[in-house]
């Protein structure tokens, strides 16, 4: 136990990470690239027209796993913050940091998507769904901290500033997630139910799930190369960065 | 310890009492955005009844937070808030103090005057009741979110933008059951529940929030 | 059925061929300007190192 504790301190140190980073970063673009290729070949070619939506039900392949990863690295960045704020490893919120550009893309994408899918569906591109309302306040927020850590000179505050913030909103979304559907069936809006009435293949499930993976693995071979950007620019100055970077020039 | 909670109120009060531009410049913005609304909208009535809670709440959010930048600046300029950081007494409590100060001078006068307000779209006085109890019970919530913000910017060059930013989306049940109350009234099934939820939230924020406060303030005055 | 004929989303093609192409845009435009970072903060540190080799 001591042992492997010792070991995972280890790799919390920008300089013992960086190297692992660069390792891991190609092997997650490929496992991306590849799954992601599987998913398309799947969405457009396996998966059956659906008798209800015809070709127009496609999108969810990508709205669906879109919608998953920008919730699922909010709740990531909520656990890095945490975990850096009890054990004071600066990593974590590099972490954090490197991967709230990708969650907020996710989040664009979700709601890029869901608009192109509601045009056909309902005639609007926009509807204030209560899903569609809470995806767009999750980019409100992934903003927001983009914008706070951005803000802040000093970089240890921006460190934990930003990682209040990103606490504060995870117990906040629950809250503003039951409000909005409050709202939303209080004022009888539109409901989408993109899965409930067209009985879900079993074809389309696994498509969904595959690009999901494929998404998890992207988000995770772009956050390792984001992260090794963060740390260079912080660590310029430190000797092992300059003998790193001295050995390959 | 409430000694110290009214000791901090007393001063924060009485300071702004001396100064009482910022009281007013809240309160003003808050009498001008909602008189705006019916020359952009037009001034038929029935619209305006319509949308007289979203407006008036939409209006009260945007005021509250307009003043929530003076919350700690006066005391981080002249160094008071490095002595609070260091008192005895815990800080978060100091913080409820300061947010209930804050929001004596900036939030009451709004729920004070929002039902005068809500005569401009003629509402009719139950909805008015229904209002004046929403505000009572959102805009404390409002402060105390707030507050989180606030210390979070403190200092910072683009403070003003950003805590609008940061704010804004944590706003939105307060905005959502505040404003619902007054429209469930008018509609005439009853606000009782949206009220009980805005007490609910109430409650939550004032156990989570100083917490959240008092450790922005740390580290922002590191 | 042909390629073309499964590529062919009929009166959808706009919006599926608008989803799907924005979100490829986009998760190509994102590894191409992580790329473009980590070689600027690279190339940065080689000019920190060059300046305090000339100055040895």
């Amino acid at each position: 136990m001591q042992n492997r504790l010792i070991n995972w301190f280890k790799f919390s140190s920008p300089a013992t990470f960086y190297p692992l980073a660069g390792r891991l970063a190609p092997i997650f673009w490929v496992v991306a690239v590849t799954l992601i290729a599987i998913g398309l070949y799947m969405s457009f070619f396996v998966a059956p027209v659906d008798y209800k939506q015809g070709d127009g039900y496609r999108i969810i392949f990508v709205h669906v796993p879109a919608s998953w990863m920008s919730m699922f690295i909010y709740l990531i960045m909520a656990g890095w913050s945490a975990i850096g704020l009890t054990f004071n490893t600066r990593l974590s919120f590099m972490m954090a940091q490197a991967l709230a550009p990708t969650g907020a893309l996710f989040a664009f994408i979700s709601l890029w998507t869901g608009s192109f899918w509601g045009k056909p569906m309902w005639g609007t591109w926009w509807v204030w769904d209560a899903r569609i309302t809470s995806e767009l306040i999750l980019l409100f927020l992934y903003l927001g901290y983009m914008a706070l850590v951005a803000a802040i000179d000093d970089r240890r505050r921006a460190d934990r500033a930003g990682a209040i913030l990103l606490l504060v909103g995870v117990v906040n979304i629950p809250i503003i997630y039951f409000s909005v559907k409050w709202w939303n069936t209080l004022h009888q809006g539109a409901t989408i139910r993109m899965n409930g009435q067209t009985s879900m293949d079993e074809t389309m499930l696994l498509t969904m799930l595959i690009m999901a993976l494929g998404f998890w693995a992207y988000s995770i071979a772009a956050a390792m190369v984001r992260v090794q950007s963060i740390i260079l620019e912080r660590e310029a100055g430190s000797t092992w960065a300059q003998d790193l970077i001295g050995e390959r020039a | 310890m409430f000694e110290t909670l009214a000791w901090i109120i007393r001063r924060d009060v009485t300071i702004a009492l001396r100064r009482r531009t910022d009281v007013f410049t809240t309160l003003i913005f808050f009498v001008i955005v909602i008189s705006l609304f019916p020359l952009g909208v037009g001034p038929d009535l029935d619209t305006l009844r319509l949308i007289a809670p979203g407006v008036v709440w939409v209006g009260a959010l945007l005021a509250s937070m307009l003043a929530l930048e003076q919350l700690f600046l006066a005391d981080h300029r002249d160094g008071t808030l490095e002595q609070i950081l260091l008192a005895p007494q815990p800080l978060s409590l100091l913080v409820i103090g300061k947010v209930i100060a804050h929001w004596l001078i900036t939030g009451l006068p709004l729920v004070i005057m929002a039902p005068v307000l809500g005569l401009q779209y003629d509402l009719s006085g139950e909805a008015l009741l229904v209002m004046l109890w929403s505000l009572l019970l959102g805009t404390p919530t409002l402060s105390l979110l707030g507050a989180i913000a606030a210390a979070l910017t403190l200092g910072l060059r683009a403070g003003g933008v950003l805590v609008a930013l940061l704010v804004l989306p944590l706003y939105i049940p307060v905005l959502i059951f505040g404003a619902g109350a007054v429209e469930a009234t008018t509609s005439g099934l009853g606000g009782g529940a949206h009220l009980s939820l805005l007490g609910a939230i109430l409650l939550l924020a004032l156990l989570g929030t100083p917490l959240a406060t008092a450790a922005a303030l740390r580290v922002s005055s590191e | 059925m042909s390629f073309l004929d499964a590529l062919d989303m009929g009166k959808y093609a706009l919006y599926v061929w608008g989803s799907f192409g924005v979100t490829a845009l986009c998760m190509i435009i994102e590894p191409l300007l992580l790329r473009g970072r980590l070689d600027k903060a690279r190339r940065r540190i080689a000019r920190l190192n060059r300046m305090e080799s000339n100055e040895q």
